[in-house]
């Protein structure tokens, strides 16, 4: 599958990165040839094989139903580009 | 389909089609995947874990509880129960939703398809299907109006257990949507999996809202988020519907979109941040394995369950006779069945759930207070009915000391002795009573020996009036028989 | 000094107990070629002070005689774990910074069995790089040189993403190294700097508190001088955690019994499609000798098929990419790292992200992102979990006939830093090692001599799922066979 340059744009806007024009010229070639690369595997005929969702087979472990967590907005806030208050703050979102 | 959902327009009807996703909390102390309290009303990011803020290497860990509760959610809701189902990463980015996915269930939730039996005000019913319910993180919660420019962001909800109950568009109406939130709630309620709390935002619905001709394909559907009370559910269906109806009859197209209901206007408005195209990219978390339910722990928990409302109405109805729809109104919470059947113990049962539902629910709105609140207690209702059925009092005399039961908190019994409410059925005081009335009315009772039968009914409450309410009206209607005869 | 920089871990351990050195004289020893090798760019950060506290706090315990497993050992960290107190990035700008409030599970546990932490090492940004180029502070340099040939006098590469980490232990600037390995980042490195590399089961080392590329794939391991390194550090580093969903419960084998255990009655696969077309005739060369040496110890070897292995790098090309720019949407500036500001919450995302993150992690974020979207989840994600099944299928056909499988780490030694390769050409490095994450495996590489141009060559051991004690049987075999005692030019004396 070879991506043009507005399926570049698309999936940059999706995963939010900034991405300039000159660069979206070069990652569409880039992408292009990863995904051309990875499309052998249409070689095979995978029509009845179940896909993998987990590689060890073992069951999800459950933990029980105990506060033993938080409590310290402090720690939490520490590393916060912005704060007020105990707030995380970002750019005003219109809804 | 019953016809009168259908809405008049202005060149012919057109018909609604609701469906609902409904947002319920699961009613646990720790978040769905970390340790930190699902408690409400914490300050500002306390309740929050390095899992909830997504901090780098942070992994889920699922509680059990939550688990449970869905398992029992869906058994109450007469749902097929996955026994392996998957959790999925549905990806977006939000200032509120920390790891940029939120963990839901997408393609194997853990509970299938189940159904709700709604009732609606004439008495009829209606099932509602579900088409599934599954577990999933809530997000945090983002302040708008804090700062000029900025948004302020607290993670207290964030990762809080969610079941999100999705039903089919089986609804046609906002009576049928609000009746079916009422029963969702009182089934979560009476399951106890969620405290069906509104205000506090343990219950929201989203709705989903088209109309078309009918008979036709199904119209384009705009999705309201976040509902959180029934009154709005309501007011936001209607104008919605209002809308839609409007736009379609002048020629244009409804738009899918998702829309904001405004409290302060009581109608619906598009969202301003108009999201581009949504491609939520879901795939099974891979910090997370297959959920493996055993077989026997699900039957363990369906043989545990709880009597849920229609088992309650059933019983209700069987057992004390009760009709549909006050059986109906009875069985909506557990406390009101609980104190009902209190009230009722060794009473006439159909008296007490019409004084309960008529002059109790009645009083209780008026004052705008709970029946836990009610100044009258379930055993002093029963105690008033006691004497009632014993002729001690005459169901006119009933509500005058019911009033001042609400009034002053006293039993029936404190009220009647006081007030010397007690009804006359000393024959002796009430042929007093008769024979001054007839002889006062000399002309009325000529006329109803002459054949003038009606008149009877005239000479009871005469003498009823005379004794002022108080005596026993079997005993006059006999009494006044006899001498009329003569 | 040269003395202490240059014995093992276990050696270290009864030096220690015989009080033939200090705690404290080791780890100023560690401090001080890490100094001498400074040029390498292996540490992104020291951490000194700490160091020589836990280093008194150790000989303390010495003095008591209550020494614990790693008791005085001096520890590089690779900067994908998470270290309390101490700036954790991931060698990318966009973690610049940030300083968790908490340890990540598997360092806990080193800590706790008596290690001193020297610092920080550098990596691929993310782990996602096969070279440490991607590193936002830079490559680190393998202290190996070409002593012949085209790569003569060139600095060179020591694999990645854990290439901080090898670099520094070939340097013998720290004594072990915990690495993590998504695809081969353990392995490929160690291979390349002439170490011994080991990436455990999944399941077996937490991965609570270590940044994650791709969950499904990601495992920590040691990277030691020896395999009896190996089977100490391992021993300290696994373990069940119930803060990791995906953590095993089972115990791990014992590992020192079975260095000692030999290979004699063991069945030895040797997998057909591990030759490749442009293979390296030094390392089919060295492969073979392998294969006597383990015939000679007395195992068995037979050839086996392994059919999908081919199939292998592409379907890691989708599932750790899809799995990454999942893992990666939490950089997104708003509770730690860096943040570049915005009009508009978006425009504050893409430039933050935009800005952040390094080239291949941009890259790989997109190709994750749209083997993911609407319209190709099927085509591409869906289709490479199949072709996943097939390979673990592969493995476990081939393991009821076989104790383990034995074949080159790499296709290549080290080549040179800054040789301009687009990126298929770059994933080749890791052919050989994807297939044991894909399948969840343990694998083991192994030193086993050098190239022409005087550069180490690796042998690789795959065991089935928890069998980590057969790769200590293979790879003390092999190590003793091989007797690798070369020293890296670039090392500390
Ligand atoms: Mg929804
Ligand atoms: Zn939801």
């Amino acid at each position: 599958m070879s991506i043009d340059k507005q399926t570049v744009a698309r999936i940059a806007h999706l995963a939010r990165i900034a991405v300039d024009d000159g660069a979206q010229e070069r990652l569409k070639a880039e992408l292009s040839g990863i995904l051309a690369w990875v499309e052998q595997l249409n070689e095979l005929d995978t029509s009845h094989v179940a896909p993998l969702t987990s590689v060890t087979g073992h069951a999800l472990p459950m933990r029980e139903d105990a506060v033993s967590d938080g409590g310290d907005a402090d720690t939490i806030l520490a590393n916060a580009p912005e704060k007020a208050a105990d707030f995380f703050v970002v750019p005003k979102v219109i809804e | 389909m019953n016809d009168n959902t259908l809405i008049e327009g202005k060149n012919g009807q057109w018909e609604v089609v609701i469906g609902l996703e409904v947002h319920a909390q699961v009613s646990s102390q720790a978040k769905l995947f970390s340790g930190a309290s699902a408690a409400f009303g914490a300050s500002a990011n306390a309740h929050v874990s390095m899992v909830d803020a997504a901090m780098p290497g942070m992994l889920p860990v699922i509680n059990r509880y939550c688990v449970e509760q869905a398992v029992r959610t869906g058994l109450g809701l007469n749902a097929e129960i996955n026994l392996v189902s998957i959790f999925d990463r549905k990806n977006y980015f939000y200032a509120d939703l920390p790891q940029g996915y939120q963990i839901s269930q997408y393609k194997q939730p853990i509970v299938g398809e189940g159904s709700i039996s709604i009732t609606l005000p004439d008495g009829t019913s209606r099932d509602i299907g579900i088409e599934r319910l599954h577990l999933e993180q809530d997000a945090g919660k983002s302040l708008h109006d804090q700062h000029p420019s900025k948004s302020y962001i607290d993670l207290n909800r964030s990762g809080v257990a969610l079941m999100e109950i999705v039903s089919r568009p089986d609804m046609r109406s906002a009576d049928e949507a609000a009746a079916y939130v009422s029963k969702l709630r009182a089934i979560l309620r009476f399951l106890g999996t969620c405290d069906g709390n509104m205000e506090q935002g343990s219950l929201r619905a989203d709705c989903n809202v088209s109309v078309r001709r009918p008979g036709a394909e199904l119209g384009t559907r705009t999705e309201t988020k976040n509902l959180n009370s029934i009154r709005f559910i309501a007011q936001a269906i209607n104008s919605e519907v209002a809308r839609q109806v409007q736009i379609l009859e002048n020629g244009g197209t409804i738009e899918q979109e998702t829309r904001l209901f405004d409290t302060s206007t009581g109608q619906t408005r598009t969202m301003r941040s108009k999201e581009d195209a949504h491609d939520y990219r879901y795939f099974p978390d891979p910090d997370l394995l297959p959920l493996n339910l055993e077989a026997a722990w699900v039957e363990d928990l369906r043989k545990n369950l709880p009597e849920l409302p229609d088992a309650l109405r059933a019983r209700l109805m069987e057992q004390y006779g009760l009709s549909a729809y006050d059986a109906s109104l009875i069985s909506e919470d557990r406390n009101t069945a609980a104190y009902y059947e209190k009230a009722a113990a060794g009473q006439d049962a159909k008296l007490v759930a019409n004084w309960m539902v008529v002059e109790l629910f009645g009083a209780l709105n008026k004052m705008g207070i709970t029946l836990e609140e009610s100044p009258v207690k379930a055993e002093e209702l029963g105690q008033l009915v006691a004497r009632i059925s014993d002729g001690t009092i005459s169901g006119r005399i009933a509500k005058d000391v019911f009033a001042l039961m609400l009034e002053s908190g006293k039993d029936a019994d404190a009220i009647i002795e006081e007030q010397g409410f007690q009804q006359v059925s000393d024959s002796g005081a009430i042929e007093e009573m008769i024979d001054k009335v007839l002889t006062e009315n000399a002309d009325k009772v000529a006329e109803y020996q002459g054949g003038k039968d009606k008149l009877f009914g005239f000479f009871v409450g005469q003498v009823m009036k005379a004794s002022q309410g108080q005596a026993n009206p079997a005993v006059v209607n006999d009494l006044l028989k006899k001498k009329l005869q003569k | 000094m040269s003395e202490l920089l240059s014995m093992t871990a276990v050696a270290a351990r009864a030096g220690l107990a015989q009080k033939a050195f200090s705690a404290r004289e080791l780890t100023e020893a560690y401090l001080k070629a890490a100094d001498d090798t400074a040029a390498l760019n292996v540490y992104v950060a020291m951490t000194a002070d700490k160091a020589r506290a836990m280093a008194d706090a150790s000989d303390a315990r010495l003095a008591k005689g209550d020494a614990r497993p790693l008791e005085g050992i001096p520890i590089g960290i690779k900067d994908m774990f998470c270290t309390e107190g101490v700036e954790t990035t991931a060698s990318s700008r966009i973690l610049k910074g940030f300083v968790p409030r908490y340890e990540s599970t598997v360092t806990a546990r080193l800590w706790d069995a008596g290690g001193v932490m020297l610092g920080k090492l550098n990596c691929d940004e993310f782990a996602m790089g096969s070279a440490n180029e991607t590193s936002a502070f830079g490559a680190a340099v393998n202290p190996w040189q070409a002593t012949s040939g085209a790569l003569k006098g060139k600095a060179l590469t020591p694999g990645g993403s854990s290439g901080g980490s090898a670099a520094a232990m070939a340097a013998r600037a720290c004594l072990l190294a915990p690495g993590t390995d998504t695809g081969g980042s353990i392995r490929q490195p160690a291979a390349l700097c002439g170490l011994v590399g080991l990436k455990p089961t999944y399941g077996r080392c937490s991965r609570r508190g270590i940044v994650a590329f791709a969950s499904s794939l990601d495992q920590a391991g040691p990277i030691t001088r020896d395999v009896a390194d190996c089977a100490l550090m391992l021993t300290a580093m696994a373990g069940h955690d119930a803060g990791d969903s995906t953590s095993l419960s089972a115990p791990l084998p014992d590992l020192e019994s079975a260095l000692t255990a030999g290979v004699k009655g063991m069945r030895i696969g040797i997998p057909d499609e591990y030759t490749l077309d442009s293979m390296n005739a030094e390392i089919i060369a060295l492969w073979q000798q392998g294969r006597a040496w383990l015939e000679d110890a007395g195992a068995q070897c037979v050839s086996v098929s392994l059919p999908h292995t081919r199939y292998a790098l592409p379907t890691y090309y989708i599932i750790a990419p899809a799995e990454a720019s999942s893992n990666l949407a939490r950089y997104d500036g708003v509770r730690y790292g860096q943040r570049v500001d915005g009009a508009t919450l978006d425009e504050m995302y893409a430039k933050t992200r935009g800005a952040g993150f390094g080239d291949e992690v941009k890259r790989r974020v997109l190709i994750g992102t749209y083997v993911l979207s609407a319209g190709y989840y099927d085509a591409y994600y869906i289709k490479a979990q199949q072709v996943r099944r097939l390979i673990q299928d592969d493995f476990a056909k081939v393991f009821q006939d076989v104790d383990a499988l034995l074949t080159p780490s790499t296709p290549t030694p080290a080549f040179a830093l800054g040789a301009e390769m687009d990126a298929l050409t770059m994933y080749l490095n890791d052919v050989f090692t994807v297939p044991a994450n894909l399948a969840g495996i343990p694998a083991i590489s192994v030193p086993a001599g050098l190239s022409s141009e005087g550069l180490p060559l690796g042998l690789q051991l795959i065991a089935p799922a928890m069998r980590e004690d057969q790769l200590m049987r293979g790879g003390a075999v092999l190590e003793k066979a091989a007797g690798f005692t070369h020293i890296a030019k670039g090392a500390a004396a």
